[in-house]
């Protein structure tokens, strides 16, 4: 019986339009409106700094762990930048910039790694879920999510963020299958920032790329320089509409690079080596989005210093609410709120003895 | 009124709460075009369409997450794992998150979604089909764990498990499954979930069960009536979790003597919590040690020991009357 060739397209294309020097491709370069580009950046640089001062308040132990967003700011904002109303945000746990964008409170993310349960409360008109910490387990969440908007003809999206290690795990597998089963209108945004703590990404998986995954579920995926904001804007464009016009979902890696630790417990030189990090800080997002934008004299050095000024305002006063704030959440029992829609009678029980033991310590000081 | 097995009566539940409700969805394995692999999902993708009723590819953790993420949205997922023993695929899903959102969110998102399962031994399954390991749900702080014994109870309780706004692990025996019909009435009935009953009044002795095992208890008290002139007090208790203790510690200050009855096995099984309850708000009333009935701490045999593992009527007769003898 002679052979048959079963064409499966497994072509991956290798999305790149500002390269690491700031060379623009204008054939590629998508159309973002000066407002857009601009809030952009500014929610960049806010992001860059801000993370900065968490790494610094973390070393000073106000507050605790957490994992930086350093060198990955446009590999979620670029595709962030796509989400409309109504459109949901499903975020891992290295996602500031773009849980920033979508209108997530800095006092907010400081006062969940202050340790305060109090800080994790979302608005009530925001369309995104907490930090999911369990690897890969948000995908499913977002596929959920996705199939109910489909469900109610919403033509709305839900975009879900996961890192290169999140790839190996199952339910990264059983997501991407379910959502291409039922063309749930989802985007899969893969930040390889090439480490899961220790593990290299060529530990992860022998695949060439993560995005060839796709090809497996029968979905687009497509391989971007995660580090070019309008490479990643472009490719989550294509993947956004696709959705909403109710063709599918994608899979979108971004190839980046997490610059920073894993978590504020982690010590990267135990693993990598020092030239592997200065050869990507060349790469730097938020250099080259800058020298772009310079270019097209939407930004030039007095502007920056000017955001630099007053994003470090920004930052200082949302820090002196986060202090404010925490002083107010002294009072332990708020840890028995919201277990269920009414507590049982014994736990409220249990809740009384936790009472009475607080008082008691109160008393003997 | 119409005589309905279990299977029929959960069938019904769904059918009215589908009918009600456009956002109630079922997914699972077999659950679509097949009916379910007991038939409880039968006739509602004839109804309602391959939209609502879904037919899942085979992925426990994906039923269980992906229906977390429709309840978050808004919809009231009733999703399937289609035996208990498969459901630990699923149960980094309901641990993780279904029981933490309202609270990791601050009351912004809740998980009304339900998890029903067939559970326990007595028909004659392979290995991994026959597994009673409700504790593993009880022990998980945020959910809601539910076990009927009847068609009716079922029918009531799972309809209000479906409007519940937290997650509940809804467990069905399936030894009940086509074991007997009972009258249930077309129109909407619902039994609220955290409220044990109790279905035989008595003064000598409590027996305290749920599930499959509620019929070799009554059994049993109608033996200790007949046989030893006992009364005999015996309390279903509907929902493990949360657990009412009332019902059963004011049972107790009545009758003094308690035997609990559970396929699961004995230690660490939701026995040991019972005793614990009754030793706290009842001591003084005791007047034997509190006993229980129980599967063994070993897992279920293949099918043809399964009738010496399961507690039956011999085995809660026995330590009834030691208790009473005490």
């Amino acid at each position: 019986m002679p052979i048959k060739e079963i064409d499966l397209n497994p072509q991956i294309r290798y999305l790149s339009i500002l390269d690491e020097k700031g060379h623009l491709d204008k054939d590629l370069e998508p159309e973002i409106s000066d407002d857009l580009l601009l809030k952009l950046h500014r929610t960049m640089l806010l992001s860059r700094r801000f993370d900065e001062r968490l790494l610094s308040l973390q070393r000073q132990g106000k507050i605790g762990t957490f994992g930086p967003i350093k060198g990955q700011e446009a590999s979620q904002l670029g595709a962030a930048a796509l989400l409309e109303d109504g459109d949901w945000l499903v975020p891992s746990f290295r996602e500031m910039a773009a849980e920033i964008w979508r209108g997530k409170a800095l006092e907010n993310v400081l006062l969940v790694y202050g340790g305060y349960n109090e800080g994790s409360i979302i608005p009530d008109e925001a369309t995104f879920l907490p930090v999911a910490i369990p690897v890969g387990t948000q995908i499913l969440h977002a596929v959920g999510i996705a199939y109910a908007l489909a469900y109610e003809e919403k033509d709305r999206v839900a975009m879900v963020f996961f890192g290169d290690g999140a790839t190996s795990e199952g339910d990264f597998h059983e997501g991407l299958n379910f959502a291409s089963v039922f063309s749930a209108p989802a985007v899969f945004v893969c930040q390889n920032n090439h480490w899961a703590i220790s593990v290299p990404r060529s530990r992860q998986t022998r695949s060439r790329t993560l995005a060839q995954k796709a090809v497996a579920y029968d979905m687009p995926g497509i391989q971007v320089d995660g580090n070019d904001i309008l490479a990643v804007y472009a490719a989550a464009k294509e993947a956004v509409e696709r959705a909403r016009k109710g063709d599918g979902p994608t899979l979108i890696e971004c190839v980046t690079y997490r610059m920073s630790v894993h978590t504020t417990a982690d010590d990267p030189k135990r693993y990598r080596k020092e030239e592997e990090v200065e050869s990507w800080e060349k790469r730097d997002p938020l250099t080259r989005f800058q020298k772009y934008l310079k270019e097209k004299e939407l930004l030039s050095e007095e502007k920056i210093e000017g955001l630099e000024s007053e994003i470090k305002d920004e930052i200082k006063k949302a820090v002196e609410r986060f202090n404010k704030k925490a002083e107010s959440y002294k009072d332990s029992l708020t840890m028995f709120d919201h277990l269920l829609a009414e507590l049982p009678d014994y736990v409220q029980e249990q809740k009384e003895e936790l009472k009475r033991e607080l008082d008691e310590k109160k008393q003997t000081g | 009124m119409q005589k309905l097995n279990l299977v029929q009566a959960v069938n019904l539940a769904l059918k009215q709460e589908m009918e009600k409700n456009d956002r109630v969805v079922v997914l699972g394995e077999d659950v679509g075009v097949d009916g379910g692999v007991f038939r409880v999902t039968d006739g509602l993708i004839d109804k309602f369409g391959e939209k609502r009723v879904i037919d899942t590819p085979l992925a426990e953790s994906a039923i269980a997450g992906v229906s977390i993420g429709m309840a978050l949205y808004g919809l009231r997922p009733v999703c399937e794992m289609q035996f208990s023993g498969f459901s630990y695929l699923a149960f980094h899903q309901i641990e993780s998150h279904a029981s933490r959102l309202r609270g990791r969110s601050g009351g912004r998102f809740h998980v009304p979604m339900v998890v029903r399962m067939p559970y326990g031994g007595g028909v004659r399954a392979l290995e991994h089909h026959s597994e009673s390991r409700e504790v593993y749900y009880a022990h998980t702080p945020g959910l809601k764990m539910v076990i009927p014994s009847t068609p009716r109870n079922a029918r009531a309780l799972l309809v209000s498990a479906i409007r519940d706004p937290d997650p509940v692990i809804f467990f069905e025996p399936k030894a009940v499954y086509r074991a007997f019909r009972e009258e249930v009435p077309e129109e909407e009935e619902t039994l609220p979930i955290g409220e044990p009953q109790i279905v035989r009044k008595g003064k000598d002795l409590t027996l305290i069960s749920y599930g499959a095992m509620m019929r070799p208890a009554l059994e049993a008290a109608s033996k200790l009536e007949e046989e030893d002139g006992v009364s005999t007090e015996v309390i279903d208790l509907l929902t493990i979790s949360p657990l009412k203790h009332e019902t059963f510690t004011e049972s107790v200050k009545k009758t003094g003597r308690a035997v609990v009855i559970h396929e699961a096995p004995r230690s660490f099984g939701p026995g040991a919590e019972i005793t614990a309850r009754l030793v706290e708000k009842s001591f003084l009333y005791l007047e034997a040690p509190i006993r229980r009935v129980t599967g063994f701490d070993i897992h279920m045999p293949l099918f043809q020991k399964e009738l010496d593992y399961l507690p039956g009527v011999a085995r809660i007769l026995k330590a009834a009357r030691e208790t009473l003898d005490y």
